[in-house]
């Protein structure tokens, strides 16, 4: 993998996209044990109902998680140096989730050089995530 | 409504060990295959000292060392209401499979919205490995919905 430079990038470019298998209540299932968050409105049905859902739904950092994996995709996470997460919709069963980002300011400072990038993730109902990342670049 | 009196407190730390085996159900759960995150050799052949805990690692580390369920308790509330709302990290040193984390966690806001049909619980966390290093930094907000 060819890392990413500082001088290589310009605002408005985009970062290669990653797109999920779509979310299963296995996908869910599996990341409520590894993940340590049980909260039960993510697998168990008869939860989900007394909560007002018509369904589980998807933990908002299992797809928080696929954002971070584009980044670690395309650059070390040791460039990684912040990772906002703003949840703005729900993701449900059988969604795929598309994750894209771009960059929206080149800045220098004490010396070293980042990238502010703005992320998005989105299933084919709803823009479930926006997030923002600075990264240190070389 | 949760009762802002909370606004201040801070949770006992807690120090968690950061498991290999953990960390390979995380990699699995979420697809991720590259090495340093499954493969424990393949991480010291790029000379970590183990498996990489991936960025959103800390919000695991958080409500490992207060299960939501308790925390729901301390609020005087119930997971039904609850959503999240925002998860922000900053970093400043990895972590890695071995380690031992010390989880610090204070609730520094309660804020109404929308006349109290919502409320944001603010949780400011703070992560130091066994070498008394400072490797993150989250804000959590937890959403609340009364109505």
């Amino acid at each position: 993998m060819t890392q990413p430079t500082y001088d290589s990038l310009k605002v408005g470019d985009e970062i290669p996209t990653l797109t999920t298998p779509s979310v299963s209540r296995h996908t869910l299932a599996l990341y409520c044990g590894a993940s340590g968050d049980h909260n039960p409105i993510h697998v168990d049905l008869d939860f989900a109902k007394k909560s007002g859902l018509d369904d589980v739904i998807a933990h908002g950092m299992l797809s928080a998680g696929y954002l971070a994996q584009m980044l670690t995709n395309w650059v070390p996470q040791s460039a990684l140096r912040s990772f906002n997460n703003r949840f703005t919709a729900m993701t449900q069963i059988g969604d795929t989730v598309s994750c894209s980002g771009k960059i929206v300011e080149k800045f220098e400072k004490d010396d070293e050089k980042f990238v502010r990038l703005e992320l998005y993730s989105n299933t084919p109902q709803a823009q479930t995530i926006v997030a923002e990342a600075v990264l240190v670049l070389a | 409504m949760i009762d802002k009196k909370h606004i201040g407190y801070n949770f006992p730390p807690v120090t968690i060990p950061v498991e290999e085996g953990r960390l390979k159900f995380l990699a699995k759960s979420l697809g991720e295959t590259k090495a340093i995150y499954t493969d424990p050799d393949a991480a010291k052949a790029a000379g970590y000292p183990g498996l990489l805990a991936p960025p959103t690692f800390p919000f695991m580390l958080e409500i490992d060392a207060l299960d939501l369920v308790d925390f729901m308790s301390v609020l005087g509330e119930t997971l039904e209401k609850l959503l999240h709302g925002e998860e922000n990290f900053n970093y400043y040193a990895p972590i890695y499979a071995g380690d031992s984390i010390t989880v610090r966690k204070r609730i520094t806001d309660i804020i109404d919205k929308k006349g109290g049909a919502l409320q944001f619980v603010i949780s400011d966390n703070t992560f130091t490995n066994q070498h008394g290093k400072i490797v993150a930094e989250t804000r959590t907000n937890y959403v609340f919905r009364h109505q």
